[in-house]
């Protein structure tokens, strides 16, 4: 049924909500919340329902700033006082709202868990893994002493951390992310609960881990029948994970339906526009109106030429860390080579080596035909002229105290080039060229958007009319929407200006959008490096071949295919497929003891 | 827009039932998703800020000062502070310049009622000696006055000249890093672990009684502290990305400092100015009173209480009017640094992205 609002917002209901008498174990009515701050009071949750069923998963998609990770708060009743709460949220049948502060805590983690982004804040790190677990299960009276000692072991054991009784005594930082996210799962699932809120499980995670902690995720819901609040802007994830899909934009759910509703056949105008600003994997060119010009000059001179380089961290006792080893590849006048890798692969390395931030160990870096290796400051500095450079965030890559147009300006004035009229000229055609208004010129950053700030900073490295442009991730903090802007300019601008192009990232299907050539890293070496088609369309090492086939697609069909066709490749290649190593849920449920508490 | 159910193969009926013109309904028509085409970028749905062009646009200091002026603290700090300031240079005057109040500092006179102050609050008369008179007769009110200019500009300068020697020690260990650090940290250490007392006592002996040389050993001893916290900000800092990226495009080492790193650490500057000054009022204040800081015939607020310490007793007044100006000093100073750091404090206010 199609409801409507007063106005000319138009609001879908889709199908699969839960009827009347189903059994639901989260669920928000008319949920809004506000809160105060000082230039009056923000509305962030406008009126949301929602509920989710034992066992299934619901996903809230949004941008930044849509509200989705307070309307999960709420539930938690985790939010700051200056938050004012309209409606009614369900947790298990009970009303959150009206429990006293005494009842919630121990809500908290028996009826609702919460799995947190950044695994590494979300576990203390001067507490060992152990610790921290026996602490959870003891606070609820799950188990005590060697019983919760014994049941944290089977926990860790059951989401596939090897050897967990050894892992019981380390600490957080001495494990990898993947795992510190399993146990935080495995923290989560201790005391049972019937709802897990997961927000944004795997954004801070590479994309062979995120596959794997889906694939966790997804056996866990089945096995413990877990209802799953999914909280995330990744449509590849929503399209992997859920079994319903929300929308929401600005506080409100603009759309709502089963998955392959709303990916497959989106109804409202938002959800079309976030759904179309995606790159998609194996589409290759011409998404999104972004266009690469194909043809590069073969004998174009070479922008950066690596031979043999050697990149070592000097450690304070211990032998030097080679971060990147023994690494060769050129780039071209006019060409755009992605260099793609997780983290820890020595990527952004190579960039920062590229900007002359980091010196080489060994081997040859020659960038536009100067060898950087062997040259003092004042020559790197003329070569910096040559080069401009982009970062990944936005937030941090901008001085808050200088005005806009003095930090597009400021490379002029350090290298003393023009006087005050003409660097002005220059700036408002910069930002003419990024799409700003000029009248930002007088503005600060912090006034403007992420996105917008990273404009600046494209608008900021073309100051100098760079040969060669080093890009270390420049879309990975965006919003997919603003990632489609900023790419598109981004392409745009490398037509006109013909740069080369270091473009480092870890998302495979912007490297298919942008790239020429494509280089694969994995702990500091090369994998595999050549033309885009044969790469993206042909890989032919095991470790490309597993980059691409994790990388989700926002279609849940192609995502399901997507999703056989990688544990089949997992288990060519002998490895194991991830799930919750649970044979007996009931068993599992018995041995809480009895002093569990009850509400 | 509600969860609530509905029945099968009603729902999503703008794709199944014909539309109906006129009904309102034909609003929706299933338009085909053009997930590949040229981006439908609709700008009504963007996340991004938009832009408001016409409000006044505020930069980083302007939010400061707005909040600073908000704080009614500070703001009655400042202006008890401005008021001290003014009182105690106008009403003696200052070298050559003459001020309105008749009587000299060092000037001895005929003891009136044993030197009783002549203040009247109400009906408000301030008399022949409105803070009394000391042993040799001489006007309190100017004494006072005099002691508290001393006091004033030794705390001032301390403040000036500690920042800046503190700043840039600071700035340079944290920005360089190295053997530069080293050596610079272990200076600052050796200077925190001898008591500063002892050591101002020693600067306090060297100064002989002139404030300006007191005011400059005073700094020599009170630099510490900030370098240290100017060197814990410039750490963090300098691993921002603006920073690598003014070093990407070649700015210099100074360069970088000052125009990219220290305008950023300058709110915990500044209050750790203020803070200095407040303290440097107490540690000249401190020295004069064990005969160390500024000597008579010169005076100052420390001097005076140090000097009639034994008229505790008898004449409390001596005491009371230079203790209360010393008190009213500090706390309107670590007011005002209380509202400075509450203007700075990024915690408030800052926009989510």
């Amino acid at each position: 049924m199609t409801t409507f609002q007063n106005d000319q917002d138009q609001i879908f209901t889709g199908s699969g909500t839960p009827l009347d008498g189903e059994e639901v174990v989260l669920s928000f009515d008319d949920v809004d919340v506000r809160f105060k701050t000082e230039f009056g009071s923000v509305h962030a949750v406008k009126g949301v329902d929602l509920r989710v069923r034992p066992g299934e998963v619901v996903a809230l998609v949004g941008e930044s700033g849509s509200g989705k990770s307070v309307t999960s708060m709420t539930a938690m009743r985790l939010l700051p006082r200056n938050a004012r709460i309209g409606g009614v949220v369900n947790v298990a049948g009970k009303d959150v709202g009206r429990l006293s502060e005494r009842t919630m805590r121990r809500l908290r983690g028996n009826d609702v868990a919460m799995v947190f982004q950044e695994p590494m804040t979300a576990l203390n790190p001067v507490l060992t893994i152990g610790t921290q677990m026996v602490e959870s299960m003891e606070l609820h009276g799950v188990a005590r002493g060697q019983a919760a000692v014994d049941r944290a072991v089977e926990l860790l054991g059951m989401v596939g951390i090897p050897e967990p009784e050894r892992q019981m005594a380390k600490y957080p930082h001495e494990l990898s992310g993947g795992q510190r996210q399993r146990v935080v799962i495995a923290m989560a699932i201790s005391c049972d609960p019937k709802v897990i809120i997961a927000d944004e499980p795997t954004t801070a995670l590479d994309v062979t881990v995120q596959a794997d902690i889906l694939d966790l995720l997804r056996s866990l819901k089945d096995k413990l029948n877990t209802g799953i609040l999914l909280i995330t802007h990744n449509m590849g994830v929503v399209a992997d994970m859920a079994d319903r899909v929300a929308v929401m934009f600005k506080g409100e759910i603009v759309e709502r339906g089963t998955v392959e509703e709303v990916l497959l056949r989106p109804q409202h105008d938002y959800t079309k526009m976030l759904l179309g600003s995606v790159p998609r994997m194996g589409a290759g060119r011409g998404q999104m109106g972004i266009s690469v010009r194909e043809e590069v000059d073969e004998t174009a001179p070479l922008a950066i030429e690596l031979k043999n380089l050697v990149i070592e961290y000097q450690r304070l006792g211990k032998a030097p860390f080679r971060a990147v080893d023994d690494v060769s590849f050129t780039v071209r006048k006019g060409e755009i080579v992605g260099l793609v890798g997780e983290s820890g692969s020595g990527k952004s390395t190579i960039g920062r080596c590229a900007l002359g931030l980091i010196p080489a160990a060994g081997g040859e870096f020659r960038l536009l035909g100067e060898d950087i290796t062997r040259m003092n400051r004042k020559q790197l500095k003329g070569l910096r002229k040559r080069i401009g450079v982009v970062f990944q965030d936005p937030a941090a890559s901008l001085n808050p105290r200088l005005p806009i147009g003095d930090c597009i300006a400021e490379p002029m004035v350090v290298h003393g080039i023009g006087d005050r009229k003409s660097r002005q000229d220059k700036v408002y055609e910069l930002l003419d060229a990024v799409q700003l208004p000029r009248e930002v010129y007088n503005r600060y950053p912090h006034e403007v958007s992420g996105g917008q700030r990273q404009r600046i900073c494209v608008a900021r490295a073309l100051t100098l009319d760079p040969e060669l442009l080093v890009a270390d991730e420049p879309t990975s903090a965006l919003d997919v929407s603003v990632q489609a802007r900023v790419l598109k300019i981004f392409s745009e601008l490398q037509e006109q200006f013909g740069f080369a192009c270091l473009f480092i990232s870890h998302d495979l299907a912007v490297i298919d959008l942008l790239a020429h050539k494509v280089v694969v890293l994995q702990n500091g070496k090369v994998v595999e490096a050549g033309p885009r088609e044969q790469i993206m369309e042909n890989p032919q090492e095991e470790y490309t071949q597993r980059l691409i086939a994790a990388a989700p697609v926002p279609d849940p069909i192609e995502q399901g295919r997507r999703r056989r066709e990688r544990h089949e490749l997992l288990r060519a290649q002998g490895e194991e497929v991830v799930e919750l190593h649970l044979d007996d849920p009931s068993a599992f449920r018995e041995s809480i003891s009895g002093e569990a508490d009850t509400l | 827009m509600n969860d609530r159910p509905i029945t099968p193969g009603d729902d999503r009926p703008d794709q199944d039932l014909p539309q109906e013109p006129g009904s309102g309904r034909e609003g929706l028509s299933p338009i085909p998703a053009q997930q590949d085409k040229d981006a439908p970028q609709t700008e009504t749905f963007s996340v991004e800020k938009q832009l408001d062009l016409s409000q006044k646009s505020y930069s980083q200091g302007q939010l400061v000062r707005r909040r600073f002026i908000r704080h009614r603290g500070a703001m009655v700090s400042l202006a008890v502070l401005i008021f001290i300031t003014i009182f105690a240079f106008t009403s003696i005057g200052y070298g050559w310049i003459p001020g309105w109040w008749d009587k000299d500092y060092w000037r001895g006179g005929l003891n009136i009622d044993r030197g009783r102050p002549t203040l009247q609050l109400w009906p408000f008369s301030a008399g022949e000696h409105p803070f009394g008179q000391d042993n040799a007769g001489k006007d309190y009110f100017a004494l006072t006055m005099r002691g508290t200019q001393r006091s004033l500009i030794v705390a001032f300068t301390v403040g000036l000249f500690s920042t800046i020697l503190g700043t840039i020690i600071g700035a340079v260990a944290g920005y360089y890093r190295g053997w530069i650090e080293s050596i610079l940290m272990r200076i600052t250490d050796l200077f925190i672990v001898i008591p500063a007392l002892v050591l101002a006592a020693v600067f306090g002996k060297m100064a002989n009684g002139g404030i300006w040389p007191l005011a400059f050993l005073l700094s020599v001893i009170g630099w510490t502290g900030l370098a240290r916290l100017v060197r814990g900000e410039v750490l963090s800092l300098r691993e921002r990305e603006f920073v690598t990226a003014a070093e990407a495009i070649g700015t210099g080492s100074g360069r970088i400092i000052f125009k990219h790193i220290l305008p950023n650490t300058i709110g915990t500057i500044i209050v750790s100015a203020t803070l200095a000054i407040a303290a440097t009022i107490l540690t000249e204040s401190a020295l004069s009173f064990l005969g160390w800081g500024v000597r008579a015939p010169d005076t100052s607020l420390g001097l005076l209480i140090s000097t009639y310490q034994n008229s505790f007793q008898s004449r409390p007044w001596l005491f009371w009017w230079p203790g209360m100006i010393i008190l009213a000093i500090a706390l309107a100073v670590n007011f005002l640094g209380d509202g400075l750091r509450d203007a700075f404090d990024p915690r408030q206010n800052r926009t989510a992205d």
